[in-house]
């Protein structure tokens, strides 16, 4: 029975200001038990440091968060058999929600690993391969990264300049990868590169001579998450390196589309965490002598958010149906991805100013939210690419080359 | 030969949410939202850390509660017990610690066991008192209220940590145990537990399954009677202790006053 229900046997449950719509209503038991795992994991493990980790810039402590990571079941976690939980497309999400409730970082962490390094080796990665890594990254044992994006190709990755090329029955891979969530605490990279036979992907162990991965500092965004370069020096692999499941810009694009969903609902998680602070604070701060809460102009703004959120959360689930039924396109991911996203920075901004001075302070948590939605915005695809997706949908037309 | 744990888990109202008393003065369950009881999550896990040093063994989780105490059972499912039995019956509304003890007794004797793992007291009735009933009425060793627990060749052993001096207990099986909040930190249900939890098999008994009389137990059959019912009192404004130079000294005497110290 849902609990909602129990409160008042006559007449509609009362309100809740944290789940207006009454959204609970659309999870199982089972779902509520795996939001409420990421939840509490989320609460001990990641809320009492994030703030300090952002300060620092660091993830120092990544290792121990991706075993307990594996050991809950949140790496590859719709994936089914080598050590993978086989949870549907709705928990994964909620996962991701929780998670991005914390920080986008330790979201990305997961993201990674999980939709990008496993799902590539899982689908299109021969028995050996998967045999090799999934089990171990499943625990959290060996973090995975993934490798796409060059110093001057993102959005247009089909025109990358690595190469793999054959020599003998080796593979050599030279070139640079920039960009790279995880790159350098990674055990084994993704990593994609051109061929003769177009774009094919490798299965890159990252202790092979001539391989890389000096991390990124200075950045303003996703400070609590690693990020790195990928240098390719002659990197030189066996023949089973490659995965063969695949070539060509469809199998890293493929790999796209999975974590992509887990941003739709990962981005409400921000989204959520800023507005909760934002209506909390909303109800004990007073200025001429009342809450804020009680001034129009505030409940414009959170009426607006709460809308925008909870809409946002709807989608998700929506999307997260048509996945485990088999029935979601690319097209409807980049639908919630170019939404949500975009939303949930929207109401991570909004809360910032319900915060007043407060709302740029470490101590609360909106504007660590608002800075590492810079980067989820531009990564998986930015908010063009999204909409230049769509806009063919619609059309019919292709507008990426002017 | 398997080692059979049972481990007795108690359904409570969620102290975060806002409790009453109903008309006839027991818990009004309508009114909240219930959960395992925290410190019975102790007990589960000190059970799993058992059957995993164990060659073979199997952990039943039992309670004694309403429809909704399933939910107990399905946490403790997904934390990695093998099976569950739930003894639900109109009759046992009201009941007591007496009646509670011996409808557990009767459940524990029916599933079958070398060790009875409890929680120190429940969070919501917090009499404490029912793990040392259970070991009377099942005529085993109790060792009881400790902080860290192993079973090897026959015995359980233990810790029990007081004021001003730890014990080393033991006792030989069959016997019951009851675990600490310091025992060490329950582990959170994975997902792959979540799942497989839905398929394990749940045992739904009555009264009469286990040959127990309606009359031994209900608010008819309570040894006790809750006679009224009140709310505690909204809380006073606090004692200001204005530090003239002896403030450190009224502070340890309110302290002490109060049995803080
Ligand atoms: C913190 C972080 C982590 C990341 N992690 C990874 C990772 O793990 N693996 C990985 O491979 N990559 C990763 N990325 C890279 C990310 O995917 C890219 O940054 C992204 O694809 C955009 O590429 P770009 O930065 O080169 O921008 P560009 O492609 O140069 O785009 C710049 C701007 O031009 C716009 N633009 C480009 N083409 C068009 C067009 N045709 N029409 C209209 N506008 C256009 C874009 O929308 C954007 O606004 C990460 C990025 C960040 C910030
Ligand atoms: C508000 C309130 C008032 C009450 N007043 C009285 C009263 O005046 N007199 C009286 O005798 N009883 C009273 N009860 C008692 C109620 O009967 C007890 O809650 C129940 O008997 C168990 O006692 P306990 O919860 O204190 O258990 P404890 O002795 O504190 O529990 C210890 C352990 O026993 C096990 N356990 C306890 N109950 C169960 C269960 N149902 N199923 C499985 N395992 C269990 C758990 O492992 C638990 O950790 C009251 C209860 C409440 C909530």
């Amino acid at each position: 029975m849902p609990p909602a229900a129990k409160a008042s046997p006559s007449g509609p449950p009362p309100f809740d200001p944290y789940d207006p719509l009454g959204l609970d209503d659309l999870l199982s038991d089972e779902d509520r038990a795996v939001r409420d795992t990421v939840r509490r994991w989320a609460a001990e493990r990641v809320l009492p440091h994030v703030a300090g980790w952002y300060e620092r810039g660091e993830l120092p402590v990544i290792r121990e968060l991706a075993r307990e990571l594996g050991a809950i079941g949140a790496l590859g976690m719709p994936l089914t058999g080598y050590g993978c939980a086989g949870a549907s497309a709705v928990q994964y999400g909620l996962a991701c929600l929780e998670l991005e409730a914390a920080d986008s970082g330790i979201r990305s962490l997961v993201s990674v690993q999980g939709s990008l390094a496993m799902y590539a080796i899982h689908r299109y990665g021969s028995e050996e391969q998967r045999q090799q890594w999934l089990p171990r990254m499943a625990a959290g044992e060996v973090i995975g990264c993934f490798g796409l994006t060059e110093p001057d190709h993102g959005s247009d990755p089909a025109a990358m300049r690595t190469r793999a090329r054959k020599d003998g029955s080796d593979w050599v891979l030279d070139g640079r990868k920039m960009w790279i969530t995880n790159g350098s605490v990674a055990g084994v990279a993704v990593v994609w590169a051109q061929t003769d036979e177009g774009i094919r992907g490798f299965a890159v162990p990252t202790d092979t001579p001539g391989f890389s991965a000096p991390e990124i500092h200075h950045k303003w965004s996703l400070r609590a998450s690693v990020t790195s370069e990928l240098v390719l020096d002659g990197v030189r692999l066996p023949a089973d390196a490659v995965l063969p499941g695949v070539s060509g810009l469809r199998g890293p694009l493929s790999c796209l589309s999975h974590a992509r969903y887990g941003i739709v609902w990962g981005a409400m998680g921000a989204a959520r965490a800023s507005f909760e602070a934002a209506l909390d604070y909303a109800r004990s701060r007073e200025q001429f002598g009342k809450p804020i809460g009680g001034f129009q102009l505030t409940q414009a703004k959170l009426a607006d958010m709460a809308v925008e959120l909870h809409k946002g959360i709807l989608l998700a689930h929506h999307l997260g149906r048509r996945m485990d039924a088999g029935r979601l396109r690319a097209e409807q991911i980049s639908f919630g991805k170019l939404n949500n996203v975009r939303e949930a920075i929207d109401i991570c901004r909004t809360a910032r100013t319900i915060l007043g001075a407060n709302g740029i302070s470490l101590e609360y948590p909106v504007m660590r939210h608002a800075t590492n939605l810079e980067s989820v915005l531009t990564y998986e695809g930015t908010v063009e690419m999204h909409q230049l997706v769509l806009g063919k949908a619609l059309t019919g037309l292709d507008a990426f080359r002017g | 030969m398997s080692l059979r744990i049972v481990v007795a888990v108690k359904y409570v109202p969620d102290a975060t949410g806002d409790r009453h008393f109903a008309d006839d003065l027991t818990t009004d369950r309508d009114a909240v939202d219930g959960l395992l009881s925290e410190l019975d999550e102790y007990a589960v896990e000190q059970a799993l850390q058992i059957a995993e040093a164990a060659d073979d063994a199997e952990i039943t989780v039992l309670t004694v509660g309403p429809a909704d105490a399933k939910d107990a059972l399905r946490k403790a499912l997904s934390m990695g017990a093998d099976k569950a039995v739930h003894v639900e019956d109109d009759a046992l509304h009201g009941t007591d610690v007496m009646g509670t003890s011996l409808v557990l007794a009767k459940a524990i004797e029916h599933a079958g066991f070398d060790l009875v793992v409890t929680g120190m007291a429940s969070t919501d009735g917090t009499a404490g008192v029912v793990p040392a009933l259970l070991a009377e009425r099942l005529g085993i060793p109790q060792v009881t209220l400790l902080s860290e627990v192993a079973v090897s060749g026959g015995k359980v052993t233990g810790r029990r940590d007081g004021d001003a001096a730890s014990e080393q207990v033991e006792a030989s099986l069959p016997a019951l145990v009851s675990v600490t909040d310091q025992s060490g930190e329950a582990r959170y249900p994975s997902f792959k537990g979540i799942m497989a939890a839905k398929k394990k098999p749940v045992e739904a008994l009555d009264l009469s399954d286990l040959g127990i009389d309606a009359a031994d137990v209900g608010l008819a059959g309570a040894w006790t009677a809750v006679q009224e019912a009140a709310a505690r009192p909204a809380r006073s404004a606090g004692t200001i202790v204005k530090d003239e130079g002896e403030g450190g000294k009224q502070l340890a005497a309110f302290l002490a006053e109060h049995k803080f110290i």
